[in-house]
């Protein structure tokens, strides 16, 4: 991995997420939001929060180990909430941004109502969903980001319908930027957000965040699972400008899907049928390489 | 959480160059909290001052302990930067040890480590 390092007396361990959250072991959200820090450098965001895990980061009342200004917000209202933060920001003269920090049920199932509507009227917020495939906090019911063949405590014998692609939902909303990220892929997330600080508009950041508790896997392989997941082809790595032009940042390197799917538990009694993912995956690539063919990224 | 842990006397050392904007110097006082009336509280459960949750440990949640040899590292700090709790310490570029305090155990570090540095071992406790 090339990167840059800093000085080490100078090294960045900011503290959007102070050390003291109530996050599971291995939680591959804390790590986003460590980064999402290093990424914002000085500038202090608001953050909104949805029901979701990151609701109950904080730890209990009176505690908060978010060392921005947050808020919480019902499951279904956090872009509306951001929209009214990001509007008096904008009238007071304030340049720090708004960033909606959700999870996949409030961003693919509950919030997406507000979502779209945001996105629609192009509010000046940058939306990043963790998306853990899971409503975790809960007790691991499924969302309609779970995938196939995940054993959730609501689909005991495995999830039946595919995965849905938000991706592709909110790139036809023709966002200024829209993206997935990666933990495995430092510079390219760090990158991504970077860019999409820089940018006005409504901003759309997808990123894979593996939940021990609720895929049944190791917590140290937290971030290998995202590793395996980019490079057997299941959580394709690209970003969408305008809606219209795709760059892919990343390509499946021929890892087998079993290398992913076997260290979790929840495909352990149900796994999906391997030819029909792999067919699956395949044709999400053909669809995604030529969009990038026909409408490539020049910038 | 317990309120009486706010007041006790050993209390965990702050967090390592906090940010003097972001953490402001006068604390939330919420000793008291259980004697607080309803007209106490502020409007809405709104929590006046931001990441006030320095006396939550949260070390005890662990079973391995990630140890780490500091002759081995190559101060790639991969452990630093894949640590969910901000919990590894780096001197003059290396790992030299972890904030015991608020690091669960989770083994990341000692997972991402290319050098395998860290190992996790199992944490005697008393």
């Amino acid at each position: 991995m090339a990167t840059t390092l800093p000085a080490p007396d100078t090294a960045p361990r900011p503290h959007l997420l102070r050390p003291d959250s109530t996050n599971c072991p291995g939680c591959a959200m804390s790590v986003g939001l460590q980064w999402l820090d290093e990424a914002l450098g000085a500038a202090t965001p608001t953050l909104v929060v949805p029901a979701c895990c990151a609701a109950v980061t904080p730890g209990a009342f009176p505690a908060s180990a978010y060392s921005v200004p947050t808020v919480a917000t019902t499951f279904a209202s956090a872009a509306a909430v951001a929209t009214g933060i990001a509007r008096v920001r904008e009238l007071n003269g304030e340049a720090d941004p708004t960033i909606c920090w959700a999870g996949d049920g409030g961003t693919y199932d509950i919030g997406l109502a507000t979502l779209s509507a945001a996105a629609e009227r192009n509010e000046d917020v940058l939306y990043i969903c963790y998306d853990n495939e899971i409503y975790g906090n809960t007790g691991g019911q499924r969302s309609s980001a779970t995938p196939r063949g995940a054993k959730t405590s609501t689909t005991p014998r495995g999830k039946v319908e595919a995965k849905k692609d938000i991706m592709a939902i909110m790139a036809a909303h023709r966002l200024p930027y829209a993206a997935t990220l990666s933990l495995a892929h430092r510079d390219d997330f760090l990158r991504k957000i970077r860019l999409a600080l820089g940018m006005t508009g409504f901003r759309f950041l997808l990123m894979l965040s593996p939940c021990p508790a609720g895929w049944k896997s190791d917590p140290a392989e937290s971030v290998e699972l995202v590793r395996l997941a980019v490079a057997c082809g299941l959580f394709p790595l690209y970003e969408v400008f305008d809606g219209e032009r795709y760059r892919v940042n990343a390509r499946p390197d021929g890892t087998p899907l079993d290398d992913y799917l076997r260290r979790q538990g929840r495909f352990r009694t149900v796994a999906p049928s391997m030819d029909e993912l792999r067919a699956q995956v395949d044709r999400e690539w053909a669809r995604l390489d030529e969009l990038a063919r026909v409408f490539p990224a020049t910038d | 959480m317990t309120v009486e842990k706010k007041t006790g006397a050993k209390q965990p050392a702050p967090p390592r160059k906090p940010r003097a904007k972001r953490l402001p110097k006068a604390k939330w006082d919420v000793s008291d909290i259980d004697s607080w009336g309803g007209s106490r509280h502020e409007l809405g459960a709104t929590i006046p001052e931001a990441g006030n949750s320095i006396y939550n440990e949260t070390g005890g949640w662990r079973a391995d302990v990630p140890v780490i040899d500091s002759e081995k590292c190559d101060g790639c700090m991969l452990c630093y930067f894949y640590c969910p709790d901000a919990s590894i310490i780096i001197e003059e570029g290396k790992a030299v040890g972890v904030d015991l305090a608020h690091c669960k155990g989770c083994g990341i570090c000692a997972k991402e480590c290319p050098t395998a540095a860290i190992v996790m071992k199992l944490e005697e406790k008393e």
